[in-house]
């Protein structure tokens, strides 16, 4: 069980770009992605902003080389998908065993949504395609079939925790000699659903967010996919991989089925399960990229676990979520890719919006973007309902 | 190194929970959606917190505290389930009320548990499980995928005790707009008819079955999971029969030291033709058990079947109601689950008396 699992490559589409080399401009030039809702179709329209895939569906099926009538969700995912493929320089798939394994919320939601209130109104009414994808698993399908995977496909819904889930999987099927390489990561397009869900729990702000701020109010939800792709030891010996997935480890909160414990029980298991797999030291971590979602109770349970695990030696740490918005399903497998890219190439991510230190905490997170550190080893975590929560560990070597 | 199935549990359409001979007395139906046979869940449920429950977390609760009692077991090490569905009638009221009130005046109750992970997430709220906990959706390998991913976690050694298991639920729109995809018989068949049926579609189920598994076997104990695979849009019967050779191969044995194949048979004559082809191929004279008929199609459905198959092992006799073909051997040690699920998902599941 001891085999080295890599990271090749890696692919995100999100509120702010539609290729990693775009989102990575964006975190330099400090630009979030939040904004109206501009291709959701929502009455909350004026009221929440949020960090929407700058494309339309058609311009998204051109790039996924998709039909345009699918569920966006899935062509998120196929772009990110191949972005990942062809950044590891792996070249053509059908000469490896290959797995995807993706995670997402809602499935088709978005298309299933058009067609409820046709067939609300009528049990024969409703265009049946609209809800042919429906199925969380669907989605994963329509991208392997497109990309030729057939060695392992799965998909994995644990809310936020599902694309970090994904990679922790993914690496199991490595290191068990199912498969060779594994494009593992996530998927979630914006929704009603979803947005009108989060509504309800009245952890939506109306302004931008502010993750770790002592003023947050909530969270903003994006939308994106983003993807890894995994390679065993062998494979890794002949390409020049990203970094290593040296740990992982997901825990339960068993607290609340959406509200964290406040000292943060399942987040601290994680970190910590994540550290014990790769055997790093705390003070080891050079940056921590942080679930970070803005509201009340996410960023204080974090802190104080993070504070319980670190103190006295802080890494530097930032919700990049403050530039992608919380792209639920989607945000372990995007946040994986920028925290592989940060250790790659020794970057450190900003927190946009921080002016206020959190009083319950001793640190704050970084402000600006910049390049060039040492980072042995970064951290990214990633907590959801019904207590999921999921860290993991990239070093270098 | 081994992995046992240290207790199972199994909420379905038959009298499953409440234990005793395996179907020793069947029931019989005659329409095309079979629901739970629903035990009293206030034995596992405090009464306030049913009422809020939808009935796949309640038959998912249930079904993963037989399997820990069976086990003897308070706290397992992980939790692991799948559902390619979810939580279906959360979903629909959520949605349907997000419609009808124009995105105005929502409670976020039926939000809330509509998420995929809402049952294994009680589960860990309930037994207080601080352990891993994950939940795969992946159509019809969820169920496999969970069991997949138990057995890994528990060859690296970092957990003991795991619960694992599948379920899925049925609701009104859901069995609304599956019938309108033409997957289930036109007219009520008798089920114990089912499998002769000489025409297309099948019928409805749910459930939700679950096993403790471990590293170790507890006296009680009487299967090993010796194997789990899973098979991706096969172009056709060849590409089955030779991914069947090659997983019993893995684990050291052949088709003749198969004592008794379970198949995924749902009365649909053109999705059964496969299990007529391999059963041909590779099993030509063995006894052959089956199980949608007792519990309907759905893609958790292997989960029943492996929970049969356990018993069938546990009692050393195939129970009439579930024979399809032939006669099992005296000794029952080896059993084979073939399932497929809408033939573009198609799983093995390897069992051995221990």
């Amino acid at each position: 069980m001891s085999e080295k699992v890599w990271i090749a490559g890696g692919g995100v589409i999100s509120g702010i770009g539609l290729d990693v080399p775009a989102c990575i401009q964006s975190f330099r030039d400090m630009q979030p992605g939040m904004a109206a809702m501009q291709y959701l179709s929502s009455v909350h329209r004026n009221t929440f902003p949020v960090a929407e895939v700058k494309a339309d569906n058609a311009t998204l099926a051109d790039m996924a080389r998709m039909p345009e009538n699918i569920s966006r969700t899935a062509l998120l995912s196929m772009i990110a998908a191949r972005e990942a493929w062809q950044s590891s320089g792996l070249e053509d798939i059908s000469h490896y065993r290959v797995g995807f394994v993706s995670g997402n919320t809602v499935g088709g939601m978005d298309k299933t949504e058009d067609f409820f209130p046709d067939f609300l109104a009528n049990p024969r009414g409703g265009r049946l395609h609209q809800v042919a994808h429906h199925e969380c698993g669907s989605i994963t399908e329509l991208v392997a079939d497109m990309l030729g995977i057939r060695h392992h496909v799965s998909t994995i819904s644990t809310a936020c925790s599902s694309g970090a889930n994904a990679l922790m999987y993914g690496a199991r099927l490595i290191r068990n000699n199912i498969v060779d390489v594994v494009i593992a990561g996530g998927t979630d397009s914006l929704t009603r659903f979803t947005l009108n869900g989060f509504n309800t729990l009245m952890i939506l702000d109306q302004q931008p967010c502010r993750p770790f701020d002592d003023t947050r109010t909530g969270l903003n939800l994006g939308e994106g996919a983003g993807y890894v792709v995994l390679v065993s030891d062998s494979l890794a010996a002949q390409l020049q991989p990203w970094c290593r997935l040296s740990g992982f480890a997901n825990a339960n909160d068993a607290y609340h089925q959406t509200a964290s414990s406040p000292d943060g029980t399942g987040n601290y298991l994680a970190m910590k399960g994540a550290l014990d797999m790769s055997g790093v030291q705390p003070q080891q971590i050079g940056y921590i990229n942080l679930h970070g979602t803005g509201t009340q109770n996410n960023d204080v349970s974090e802190g104080i676990a993070i504070n319980k695990l670190f103190a006295p030696h802080f890494p530097a740490m930032s919700s990049t979520k403050s530039f992608t918005g919380h792209t639920l399903g989607a945000s372990g497998g995007i946040e994986a890719v920028f925290s592989a890219l940060a250790v790659k190439e020794g970057i450190i991510y900003p927190n946009a919006r921080f002016e206020h230190q959190m009083k319950e905490l001793p640190f704050a997170p970084a402000t600006t973007f910049s390049t060039g550190h040492d980072l042995q080893h970064v951290m990214s975590n990633s907590f959801g309902f019904g207590g999921n929560c999921s860290s993991l560990v990239f070093s270098k070597v | 190194m081994n992995i046992y199935i240290n207790g199972t549990g199994c909420i379905s359409p038959q009298d499953t929970a409440q234990g005793g001979p395996l179907l020793a007395a069947p029931r019989e139906y005659e329409q095309v959606r079979l629901a739970t046979v629903d035990p009293d869940y206030k034995q596992w449920i405090d009464v306030k917190q049913i009422r809020r429950m939808s009935r796949v977390v309640k038959m998912g609760v249930a079904a993963a505290n037989l399997s820990l009692e069976a086990a003897g077991i308070t706290l397992p090490d992980a939790i692991i389930t799948g559902t390619a569905y979810g939580c279906l009638d959360d979903t629909g009221v959520f949605l349907t009320k997000m419609v009808n009130q124009q995105e105005e005046m929502l409670t976020p109750t039926a939000f809330i548990q509509s998420t995929h992970n809402t049952v294994a997430g009680q589960i860990a709220l309930l037994l207080g499980c601080n352990g891993y906990n994950n939940t795969f959706v992946h159509r019809g390998f969820s169920f496999e995928n969970a069991l997949l991913d138990a057995i890994m976690i528990l060859k690296e050694g970092t957990a003991k005790h795991i619960l694992a298991g599948g379920m899925d639920e049925i609701t009104n729109y859901s069995h609304q707009v599956l019938s309108r995809f033409g997957i289930y018989k036109k007219a009520p068949v008798k089920t114990m008819e089912l499998l002769n049926s000489p025409d297309t579609g099948t019928i409805a189920g749910e459930g939700a079955a679950f096993f403790a598994l471990g590293a170790t076997k507890d006296p009680g104990t009487v299967a090993e999971l010796t194997g789990v695979s899973t098979l991706y849009k096969p172009l056709w019967e060849g590409e089955v029969i030779g991914h069947i050779m090659k997983f019993l191969e893995e684990h050291r044995c052949t088709p003749a030291d198969i004592d008794l194949l379970v198949t995924g048979r749902n009365g649909d004559i053109d999705q059964d033709e496969m299990y007529e082809e391999v059963a041909a191929a590779l099993f030509p004279d063995h006894a052959e058990a089956s199980f949608k008929h007792l519990c309907g199609e759905y893609p958790t459905a292997a989960a029943f079947g492996l929970w049969m198959a356990n018993a069938i092992i546990a009692e050393q006799a195939v129970p009439e109601a579930a024979v399809f073909y032939g006669r099992a051997p005296q000794k029952i040690n080896r059993i084979l689950l073939y399932n497929h699920h809408q033939g573009t998902h198609h799983s093995f599941v390897l069992l051995t008396a221990c």
